[in-house]
């Protein structure tokens, strides 16, 4: 039977015990809240902020004016650079998504383990390799007397003009998307349950039908996210559109740089990122929902 | 179409694939050591004199310096903060842990064209711009995530009743850390620190509106690239290629093991 000195002296020890606790509790929460606070969430919204200030005598000063976003939204050349922008993204979308496929279903289903292994290893390495250099070597490869046109050449065909065209931003913005979509296919694919396939063989689907009416839909949500990102990544690249497609026509990232870097014009600048992150994040939730929802939908 | 045909279709078609993936980074190496002023065709013959020119060059030298700087204090404040928000969630059950879950995991998806002008126009207040240090506040903002995922995939293989049966037998909170938790997150923990010092190697956007005048290593690389064709780029290219496939391996290898068990998991 406690009585109540003991009762007192234990809710005591349990108390020093439990702020002891709370204390450990809060120094591993507190540090990385704080920083992506400080230097993440902060500056995000700083940047909303911005766009409402002005600048005077080429220095920024906190203010509250409309201007930067009637200039940006009713401005022609920002109007034209979005749909560019979100076309080229959208297409290499896709693109990736297609020209990815049939890869990582290989990697998924007709190689070894060790070989999956290996190949998922090389597919990591470009993507944290420089990014710029990369670009900077297509646009060797496509100079007008590089590679490709010295090959057109012996073939007397050429020289084709293949710098400054969406295409070669295109191949710019696959190779920075390709090694993470095959990635997120493969495992998209590879975690799909294969009796499902199988079963689908064995009842009389041809391999081709068996992949677009059994594994596609099982393995939906992976390759929707790996699609997304193709977009994501894509649609805020800086360095194809300004080295392989010459600036001409300006992407958003672009037009954002030079508002920058020709006359100190931030708050326009924060406009046109802001119009940015607000398009990206619609894109996300948007693909998200016909994701997971038909999948809801498929169940029931 | 046999299966063996259309296996080995495919596999043919794999290889042209990672053949395009990695046709930049083959092609600017194997330019770098090309005697002839421009990179084409024919080959002119084996030369290390942009190498030479490459090391002769004062701002690549201090670029070089200021990216080893930056890198290896991003490598190790992100590591610490991924760790710590990785035991978060493995640990802890909170109202608001998605939100910060979400705060933690989100700067990845955001084009860092966008996070440089934030960290631009937010450090310009508070003085970090032209500072190595603002570099790196952002460096760390952009690599943590990586950080956290690595140590997270390695804590999930770990029993969750093995920190509470060590705190039962009377080990205090921050013994068991020390003794249970970071050994065994510990290669986790050397493979984040690669691959995050990889990761701020690599960051030339938030380097490029922040760093000012104290250019890192990629910026000075954007720069040479915006200006007239130069084989010295292929050098320095291929230089910091090296540098980063090196840190990406070196982290894929320490946590090979465990990398090893999952795709073989996967691959039933």
């Amino acid at each position: 039977m406690a009585t109540p000195a003991r009762c007192l002296s234990m809710t005591a020890s349990g108390r020093s015990k439990s702020a002891a606790s709370l204390a450990f509790n809060l120094s591993w929460v507190t540090p990385p809240l704080l920083w992506q606070l400080l230097f993440f969430l902060v500056p995000l919204g700083f940047l909303v902020a911005v766009t409402f200030w002005s600048v005077r005598s080429f220095r920024l000063t906190p203010d509250f004016v409309l201007a930067n976003w009637s200039h940006i939204l009713t401005a022609g050349f920002f109007r034209s650079a979005y749909v560019y922008t979100f076309a080229l993204a959208a297409l290499t979308a896709v693109l990736a998504s297609v020209v990815a496929f049939p890869a990582a279903y290989t990697m998924a289903f007709k190689v070894g383990p060790g070989s999956r292994r290996f190949l998922i290893f090389l597919l990591v390495v470009p993507f944290f390799t420089s990014y710029p250099v990369r670009i900077y070597s297509w646009q060797v490869v496509f100079s007008p007397f590089g590679i490709v046109n010295k090959l057109l050449g012996l073939m007397s065909l050429g020289p084709l003009n293949l710098l400054n065209t969406p295409w070669v931003t295109i191949v710019g913005y696959l190779t920075l998307a390709l090694p993470l979509v095959i990635l997120l296919q493969t495992f998209a694919l590879a975690n799909v349950d294969r009796t499902l396939v199988e079963a689908a063989k064995n009842l009389g689907c041809s391999p081709l039908r068996a992949v677009i009416t059994v594994l596609i839909p099982a393995a939906r949500v992976g390759l929707i996210v790996a699609a997304a990102f193709a977009f994501v990544l894509a649609f805020g690249d800086y360095i194809s559109p300004l080295l392989l497609g010459g600036s001409k026509p300006p992407t958003l990232s672009v037009l954002l740089a030079d508002q920058v870097k020709s006359g100190n014009h931030w708050p326009r600048a924060a406009v046109i990122a802001v119009v940015m992150v607000l398009t990206l994040m619609t894109i996300l939730l948007i693909m998200l929902g016909v994701a997971y929802g038909q999948g809801r939908r498929r169940t029931s | 179409m046999t299966p063996a045909a259309r296996k080995w279709l495919l596999r043919a078609y794999t290889a042209a694939l990672f053949a395009f993936v990695f046709a930049p980074l083959v092609t600017i190496a194997v330019f770098s050591f090309n005697s002839d002023r421009f990179p084409s065709l024919p080959w002119a013959g084996f030369s290390l004199d942009w190498y030479r020119a490459v090391f002769a060059d004062a701002t690549i030298a201090r670029g070089l310096a200021n990216s080893v700087c930056v890198a290896a204090a991003t490598a190790i404040i992100s590591t610490f903060l991924g760790f710590c928000a990785a035991y978060v969630d493995y640990r802890f059950r909170f109202t608001g842990k998605t939100a910060f879950m979400a705060l933690m995991t989100l700067p990845p998806t955001i084009p860092v064209v966008i996070l440089g002008l934030a960290m631009l126009t937010f450090e310009g207040r508070i003085g970090l711009t032209g500072t190595l240090s603002g570099v790196t506040a952002g460096h760390v903002v952009l690599s943590s995530p990586f950080a956290l995922a690595l140590v997270r995939l390695r804590l999930a293989d770990l029993d969750p009743n093995l920190e509470a049966a060590s705190w039962n037998l009377g080990a205090g909170r921050w013994s068991t850390m020390r003794d249970v938790i970071v050994p065994f997150c510990f290669p986790a923990i050397v493979a984040a620190l690669f691959l995050t010092a990889a990761i701020s190697f690599d960051e030339f956007m938030i380097a490029w509106f922040v760093s000012g005048l104290n250019e890192t290593l990629p910026v000075r690389l954007l720069a040479m690239l915006q200006g007239q064709v130069s084989p010295r780029i292929n050098a320095v290219g291929t230089m910091v290629f090296a540098v980063s496939i090196a840190l990406v391996v070196l982290a894929q290898l320490v946590i090979g093991r465990r990398l090893r068990v999952r795709t073989a998991k996967i691959g039933r």
